[in-house]
């Protein structure tokens, strides 16, 4: 972890409600796809975290959905804008097992880790497909970013009013070698029942502090309770529990 | 500049002390920083069996301030002693206080009993005041009797100086540091957290799992200021004071009000570095203010 201010290059919408904003910065202190930053927003007493979507040493790039009055102020922000950050949060995505043909299962605002992951195991000479889980034509987004990754995308609305009619678990492809997810629980657990595999899901949860001190969003698990912040936010599927 | 100050016999840096509960066992800071620096710190709840705590959410946001109800958490007491402290050991070399909380007399001497025989601990904090667990923790905190017969029976197992910590969820908080004072404790440590809650609009729903947590942050501050005071004014054993202290100058505003030490809490969750940076703006401030030694204004509000 390391804390730093980052700076806000670009901030605007992408779909219903979702936003993408750019920071420049120095973010050396991430390290995997899947980890997060804890971002401090004037007016506010707890920071709000958000999955990395993309990074490299001089920035990053963050996806969030505006649900209450703290993101609702994010979208505020303009360039120039100075954020006190927490980056380098949490345990990521671990690419060693899985295989050359890992199924990435991303659902709503839970893709944007997904994004990370899928460059990373691109550059690791991996072949990920990629499946998108949203409600409806207006909260799609990031199909073409993972498209020109080189992924093979299949995008899903629950509705039908775009890509294919039904949930992610009706496309599953018939070949893949691990499964990575990253959505609400609810969807997650309808992955790993349909799963052929073993696989790695990342986690949400409100959280304190998010570096593992408060014991805020500790949740129980086959090996013990983790803290979804510093244990989390992804633990394999053998370790959690759905209810 | 003068910041050492005298706790229960035993002399401390600076009265900076992080509160139990935002420090977990120390080392997930001594990662950040040298933690030697502070004055002490007081480890995560500790209770005789281990917890899990609450379920989740047990997090929410207030108006200057925090909801928590993680519900006590912790290995328990004996593998605390087995692969906390010893870990400890490596990245902090002064006294630690102890905070311990229970759910029967018996769970609070057992407890005590085994954490007073640990060289590394200094001082027991025995949690009275714990707002989130049912049948334990603040029901011992909200009557004199009660208050006075854990005091009592810890006091006569621990050969350290035993600190009692306080509720503010109390009509007459005096009465029952005063109940503390005549069963032999220590020192008296205030305030733990408020019970407060909050409701997610879109649910309809409180935002806690267990409904209701405890508020802490700058929210409480004036309140926890207050009662340091008329505690401190009618005790003659020292307070440890509490509850959204964010600053050097809310540490100050606290020992002239009558606290002997201070510890910082939800600072630490939001500042990672609070602790030591409130440490290092001391002497800057007491310079402003005209202070040479904080131990001279422990109570000069009074």
């Amino acid at each position: 972890m390391e804390q730093v201010t980052l700076n806000v290059m670009d901030n605007r919408p992408i779909a219903r409600s979702v936003w993408q904003m750019t920071l420049m910065g120095p973010c050396s202190a991430v390290k995997e796809p899947g980890q997060f930053v804890d971002i401090k927003l004037e007016g506010f007493i707890l920071r709000r975290p958000f999955a990395v979507c993309d990074w490299n040493t001089m920035g990053m790039t963050i996806i969030y959905k505006v649900v209450g009055k703290g993101t609702d102020k994010m979208t505020e922000l303009l360039p120039g804008c100075q954020l006190d950050c927490l980056i380098g949060l949490g345990n990521g995505f671990d690419t060693a097992p899985s295989g050359e043909a890992p199924l990435l299962i991303g659902g709503g605002v839970g893709t944007p880790p997904i994004y990370a992951l899928a460059k990373k195991l691109v550059s690791e000479g991996k072949k990920p497909q990629v499946i998108l889980g949203f409600k409806n034509i207006q909260d799609v987004f990031y199909e073409n970013e993972f498209r020109e990754l080189g992924c093979e995308v299949t995008v899903t609305t629950s509705d039908g009013s775009y890509g294919i009619k039904g949930h992610v678990n009706d496309v599953f492809p018939e070949y893949y070698t691990y499964y990575y997810t990253c959505g609400s629980m609810s969807l997650m657990k309808t992955v790993h029942e349909t799963a052929k595999t073993e696989g790695q899901l990342s986690l949400e949860e409100r959280m304190g502090c998010g570096f593992g001190a408060c014991m805020g969003c500790s949740v129980k698990t086959h090996s013990g309770y983790k803290r979804v912040c510093k244990d989390g936010p992804v633990l394999t599927s053998s370790e959690v529990i759905f209810d | 500049m003068g910041t050492k100050v005298t706790l229960c016999g035993i002399e401390l840096d600076n009265p900076v002390i992080p509160a139990s509960g935002t420090f977990g066992y120390g080392y997930e800071f001594a990662e950040l920083y040298d933690i030697n620096c502070l004055g002490s710190f007081s480890f995560k709840g500790t209770t005789k069996e281990p917890r899990f705590g609450n379920p989740t959410p047990r997090i929410a946001e207030t108006p200057s301030g925090m909801i928590n109800s993680v519900g006590l958490q912790n290995p328990g007491v004996e593998k605390v002693i087995s692969e906390e402290l010893p870990k400890l050991k490596k990245v902090f070399y002064k006294p630690v206080m102890a905070n311990v909380s229970g759910f029967s007399v018996d769970e609070y001497v057992y407890t005590c009993s085994l954490l007073d025989k640990e060289e590394q601990v200094g001082w027991l904090e025995v949690n009275i005041s714990c707002p989130n667990v049912h049948g334990g923790g603040m029901s011992f905190g909200t009557d004199p009797k009660a208050a006075g017969e854990v005091t009592r029976a810890v006091k006569s197992v621990c050969r350290k100086p035993v600190i009692i910590k306080l509720t503010p969820n109390v009509t007459d908080i005096v009465s029952i540091a005063k109940a503390c004072e005549e069963s032999g404790a220590d020192g008296i440590s205030l305030i733990n957290t408020l019970l407060g809650m909050r409701i997610d609009l879109n649910s309809g729903r409180p935002v806690i799992a267990m409904n209701t947590g405890g508020l802490s942050g700058p929210a409480v501050f004036p309140v926890a200021l207050r009662m340091v005071y008329e505690v401190s004014r009618a005790v003659k054993i020292p307070v440890v004071g509490m509850g959204g202290v964010f600053s050097a100058e809310d540490v100050i505003e606290m020992m002239m009000a009558g606290a002997t030490a201070v510890e910082v809490g939800t600072a630490n969750l939001i500042q990672p570095y609070a602790s030591r940076d409130i440490i290092s703006s001391l002497p800057a401030v007491m310079e402003r203010y005209g202070i040479t030694d904080l131990a001279e204004i422990v109570g000069i509000a009074h």
